[in-house]
């Protein structure tokens, strides 16, 4: 069978802030024999809830010049950020069915010689694991199950909201992201709060970063009313940023210190996996460098 | 004693065709809005802020346009669409709050912070550019080259970006222009 192969679409965060994700992302889809291409050229996504919140063409067209790139490479899109898998997956959508913004957003195209056909197929990491490799592929590479690790989840909002026109998963009751984490061994946390935004969406960060740390806040609380937990694992960068250089910010303007070690759902697999946490980079995570602290390892069975 | 004969105030001139630019880009049903407030009641931003999607939904049906878009905490939504999701009457309330910022923005309503991240993408091609030797130093610790194959290594990337932004006038809606003239102006006083 001939070998899967996807157009790796890394937005900003991801190369320019957690590259860690980025190395543990091609570890693991190299682990699981699946092809990632370089999308040469490929700019901000843009962002769906600050580009498309200020002028929806501009949002669509900036949008629709990256799926360009795809479509000309003729292979599907994958992403491990929620907010570029919704900007991408959105824009492609409404670029089918709305007719006037096809129009509009194929003459802004033309300036620079590329057109929208409408015939790429935009993916999150979650759905290539999921649906591409498969669990049992993933759980025959689990070499090193994080046992005994207690793990709380934040799936995030835009990889399965809004649920009735991503068709998903139960965006009240998801069971999907949580079953692809539970195969790296790790004890899954439920608390209250898990399904709420982490904050960061919306311009919100941008607009007012107190209020946005709040929400961080609730669901650090309530994770700790829960029992607490040894990680959390997101499907997104930005929600990565927000939980994990988040504590920092928090520390700063509220005077509480929360002390949680945050994994990208791709970087928990490339631990299960085997690879050590040097490997991708682990340490790297804006916290521990900001902090001059290091993951706890010991926490995660992995201790020298 | 002053007169108790009450005179109106007047908050807003109604405008009627507001609701319609919403339904242009926030979906076709805004007026089946019967004023639940599951969204609000699911809302975690208005759990901590003034931020109200039932209330704004109203006013917009209202008309009451100026009051809507200039209010500061039509920007506390993180677009998590729980409130979509629950929305018994498919009102699409995230998609009617983009919309109604769209139109915030395009009456000149846009905060600095949100005109500086949008310059950033017309300038680099990123909202998060990699915009210091730090960050590239930080891709080569990790076993990454240490200029991604994104727009940051490709400068025809962003050019194209620019065509784009400035044949679609977002250069002009954001202030594009003045904006990079007052950072050059800001670096000059530095040195």
């Amino acid at each position: 069978m001939a070998k899967p192969k996807f157009f790796h679409f890394l937005g900003c965060i991801i190369p320019h802030r957690y590259p860690s994700i980025e190395k543990a992302a091609k570890l693991v889809f190299e682990d699981l024999g699946i092809e990632l291409l370089d999308m040469v050229g490929a700019t901000c996504c843009p962002a769906p809830g600050v580009f498309g919140s200020f002028d929806r063409v501009t949002w669509a067209t900036i949008s629709a010049r990256n799926l360009t790139i795809a479509e000309e490479g003729g292979a599907p899109i994958t992403t491990g950020c929620n907010g570029c898998f919704a900007s991408l997956w959105d824009s492609a959508h409404e670029l089918k069915e709305d007719e006037e913004l096809r129009k509009r957003v194929n003459e802004n195209l033309a300036e620079i010689g590329r057109e929208f056909k409408g015939t790429v197929e935009v993916t999150h990491y979650v759905d290539v694991l999921v649906y591409t490799a498969g669990f049992d592929k993933i759980r025959k590479k689990i070499v090193r199950p994080l046992s005994g690790v207690r793990m709380a989840l934040h799936p995030g909002c835009h990889w399965m909201r809004p649920r009735a026109l991503k068709q998903k998963d139960d965006s009240e009751r998801p069971r999907i992201f949580r079953e692809l984490c539970e195969t790296s061994g790790a004890e899954y946390v439920p608390y209250r709060d898990e399904l709420i935004c982490c904050g960061a969406g919306g311009a919100v960060r941008t607009a007012d970063i107190k209020v946005s740390l709040d929400f961080t806040r609730q669901k650090f609380d309530s994770i700790n009313k829960a029992g607490g937990a040894d990680i959390i694992v997101t499907p997104c960068p930005f929600c990565e940023l927000q939980l994990d250089l988040g504590q920092v910010e928090i520390q700063k303007h509220f005077g509480i210190e929360y002390q949680f070690d945050v994994l990208h759902v791709v970087e928990l697999l490339a631990l299960a996996f085997g690879h050590d946490p040097d490997e991708f980079g682990l340490k790297t995570h804006l916290q521990y460098m900001q902090r001059k602290s290091e993951p706890a390892l010991d926490r995660l069975g992995l201790s020298a | 004693m002053a007169s108790t004969e009450s005179q109106p105030i007047v908050i807003d001139e109604p405008d009627t065709s507001f609701a319609e630019m919403i339904r242009a880009t926030g979906g076709p049903n805004i007026q089946s809005c019967f004023q639940c407030g599951t969204c609000s009641g699911s809302c975690p931003a208005g759990a901590r802020t003034n931020y109200l999607v039932r209330l704004i939904i109203r006013k917009a049906l209202l008309g009451l346009k100026e009051a809507v878009i200039s209010a500061p905490e039509l920007w506390y939504c993180t677009t998590c669409y729980t409130c979509q999701d629950r929305c018994p009457q498919e009102v699409n309330p995230t998609d009617v709050i983009k919309a109604i910022r769209n139109v915030a923005v395009a009456h000149g309503h846009m905060l600095m912070n949100h005109r500086k991240t949008a310059a950033k993408v017309v300038e680099t091609g990123h909202a998060v550019p990699l915009d210091k030797e730090s960050w590239q130093k930080l891709r080569a610790s990790v076993g990454l080259e240490p200029v991604p194959p994104n727009a940051s290594g490709n400068p025809w990337a962003i050019e194209e970006v620019r065509k784009i932004t400035k044949v679609s006038g977002f250069e002009k809606l954001i202030g594009y222009e003045e904006l990079m003239k007052a950072e050059a102006e800001k670096a000059k006083k530095k040195e």
